[in-house]
């Protein structure tokens, strides 16, 4: 789960991680109301999830009043298009007192699969696109995995800072690690993480992405989930317990189990068309939630054709069939519904299919499956 | 021979009263696994399928001798469930509990090194040598003793590929599913170095899908280990970059886990890598009869 970057600054507060001092709005009319008493120069910045805001205009500069107020109004209400998220609109800005930058650098503990440790990577190089600084110049980073006995300051002492620096970074690091393990973050990243020129170390921009599995034992993080910066179709799906994935394709599919459905949708692009969706039901789907996801599914209007793919292990084909004949009779389907149908009660299911008076596609494997695909 | 569960495997099942321990439970019972008891906190002293239920894995290993044990218990308290049977010394542990939190995996991993342990999953199917033993969820019907040792990431799609092999008549030495999460106990690498020395394996299915990096590592090992010939396929090819699909570790990030880049990693290392995966079974019986 993403949360926005001042939420993420409330919670680097809390852990004595110091940001500027900033002010949130969320009303066009309360603009001027909120920076009046502000401080000059100032940053206005987009809260959207998404990265590199600032190229899409999303984060300006304002040198006064004047310039703030009309900044502000620019960026709150904007629809920010970025290369990760898409286009999103601007619901909120954070007004931030600029500070005197003397060196940038990018900080972060992330979550390292292939050591299955968190690792620490620290750089000179900050405020700009890491993944671009590893590819060009991946001397510039320097990162250690976070061991039995962390010790972060061998690391940090390799960038060259002066004792009191290095303190100060030191410091930020182990807050970050003991927010990292307290709420179950996967990854927190500061770039920039600013040296002013006072010799302050401060958190310019705040990024967490927390564990999903984890969030039953953190209330107070589930409760800064903001449900606007989340694809209506996959909230829907989220608070009917599917595991749903809007995509750009035509054919609508449904399968049980991760895998399966994702080798779904690569047999709907071997016949020539993209899938619409990732959708999983899960192994112990009742027909109850087959109607629900199918309702889900065919909600999307680019939608050409329905595949169904079930493996019946644990989910039984005659409740699949079932569900669907359900769905079908009552949301009035217009597009062609292609099943397949393999393991347990096949039979059945298969039968309750041919004596529903509705129409199907009914074929025996993948292949099949392909061919008809291609016909549509 | 077969690898990791056969004949001799005594099993026990942690979370054995609650619907799904108790389900599987019985379904592996009735394959032909013995079943020496269970596990659920607070119900020690009751039966369940013929066997005793223990308030510790402890108990049962004193009382029953098991030497496996099949991990049901909720995400929330699986992984003390799996640090509970590796200090109790179990050896071999198959979580099948899906959504455990990385920092709860990260402990649970050092304490299975710590004992000596093997874990199988979180977040799998579990293992099956047909027609012997079966420590899972899989559907029993659809296997067949035979020569082909099949490794997945996936569940259901473990399914269809050894559904592909049975119906063309071509049985299986033992399918395991490690497990679609991010840090799971046994590698694709600890799988392909037990098929590569197992006498009854004479081929292998391999299926992997996108994200991390654990069939471009496997690559590597099968390029300087394993003589057997091996079969895969690499589901997401379609899969757009940055979003989760469905299993937690099945994520491109940053250019990285693409399914094109460990494709070509497994083709280099002489791999035969179907894109159509209604082709796995066709291909596996191809080098077979050669």
């Amino acid at each position: 789960m993403k949360i926005h970057e001042y939420q993420a600054k409330e919670l680097f507060k809390q852990y004595g991680i110091k940001v500027p001092a900033s002010i949130l709005c969320e009303k066009k009319e309360d603009i001027e109301e909120t920076i009046k008493n502000f401080m000059f120069p100032c940053v206005i910045k987009a809260q959207v999830h998404s990265g590199a805001r600032g190229k899409a205009g999303g984060v300006k500069i304002a040198k006064n009043y004047q310039d703030a107020v009309k900044t502000a109004n620019e960026i709150l209400g904007m629809e920010l298009t970025s290369k990760q998220a898409g286009t999103k609109k601007v619901n909120k800005i954070l007004i931030e007192k600029a500070v005197d930058i003397d060196k940038e650098l990018y900080l972060s503990l992330t979550f390292d699969r292939a050591n299955e440790a968190i690792a620490l990577i620290i750089s000179n190089q900050g405020g700009m696109d890491i993944e671009e600084t590893a590819k060009t110049s991946p001397d510039k980073i320097c990162t250690q995995l976070i061991k039995d006995n962390f010790n972060p300051l061998q690391t940090v002492k390799k960038l060259g800072y002066n004792d009191e620096i290095n303190s100060q970074i030191v410091s930020v690091i182990n807050s970050l690690y003991r927010l990292s393990k307290e709420k179950d973050a996967l990854l927190v990243e500061i770039n920039p993480l600013v040296i002013t020129k006072q010799n302050e170390v401060i958190a310019l921009d705040a990024k967490i992405n927390f564990d999903d599995n984890a969030l039953f034992r953190h209330e107070d993080i589930l409760a800064l989930k903001d449900e606007k910066e989340e694809n209506p179709f996959e909230l829907q799906a989220q608070k009917e317990g599917l595991n749903y994935i809007k995509l750009n394709g035509t054919i609508g599919c449904m399968v049980n189990g991760a895998g399966l459905a994702m080798a779904t949708m690569d047999v709907i692009r071997l016949s020539g068309k993209e899938a619409a969706n990732f959708l999983d039901v899960g192994g112990g789907a009742s027909s109850e939630k087959i109607e629900k996801a199918f309702k889900l599914l065919i909600s999307d209007e680019n939608l050409e054709a329905v595949f169904i793919n079930i493996f019946g292990g644990i989910l039984r084909c005659d409740f699949l069939a079932e569900g669907v004949k359900n769905a079908i009779q009552n949301l009035n389907i217009k597009v062609p519904v292609i099943v397949r149908m393999e393991g347990t009660n096949k039979e059945i299911g298969a039968d309750i299919l041919n004596h529903s008076g509705l129409k199907f596609t009914v074929v025996k494997d993948l292949n099949e499956a392909i061919e008809v695909i291609k016909k549509i | 021979m077969s690898i990791f569960i056969n004949k001799d495997t005594r099993l026990i099942v942690q979370g054995i009263t609650g619907k799904e321990g108790s389900f599987h439970a019985k379904s592996c019972q009735e394959y032909g696994t013995n079943l020496t008891g269970g596990v659920t906190p607070k119900k020690g002293g009751e039966k369940i399928l013929g066997v005793d239920v223990f308030n510790t894995v402890k108990e049962a290993v004193k009382e029953t001798n098991p030497n496996t044990s099949m991990i049901f218990v909720p995400a929330r308290f699986a992984s003390n469930a799996i640090i509970e049977a590796a200090e109790a010394g179990i050896k071999l542990i198959v979580c099948i509990t899906e959504g455990i939190p990385v920092y709860d995996m990260m402990n649970a991993k050092k304490a299975v090194q710590l004992n000596g342990a093997r874990l199988i999953g979180p977040n799998c199917p579990g293992l099956i040598t047909p027609e012997e033993c079966k420590v899972g969820i899989m559907p029993s019907n659809i296997h067949r003793k035979g020569s082909v040792g099949v490794i997945s990431r996936s569940g259901t799609l473990t399914y269809e590929a050894v559904y592909q092999l049975t119906q063309l008549g071509i049985g299986q030495s033992t399918c395991i599913g490690i497990g679609g999460d991010p840090i799971i106990g046994t590698s694709f690498i600890d799988v392909l170095e037990a098929f590569q020395n197992d006498e009854q394996t004479k081929a292998v299915c391999m299926i992997g899908e996108i994200g991390g990096t654990a069939e471009e590592e496997a690559s590597e090992y099968i390029k300087n280990h394993v003589t057997k010939p091996v079969v895969s396929f690499i589901a997401g090819l379609s899969a757009p970059e940055g979003k989760r699909m469905g299993h937690a570790g099945a994520i491109i990030s940053g250019g990285k886990g693409s399914a094109s880049s460990k494709m070509q990693a497994l083709t280099q290392a002489g791999v035969t890598v179907c894109e159509n995966p209604a082709d796995l079974g066709t291909t596996i019986k191809n080098i077979i009869c050669r």
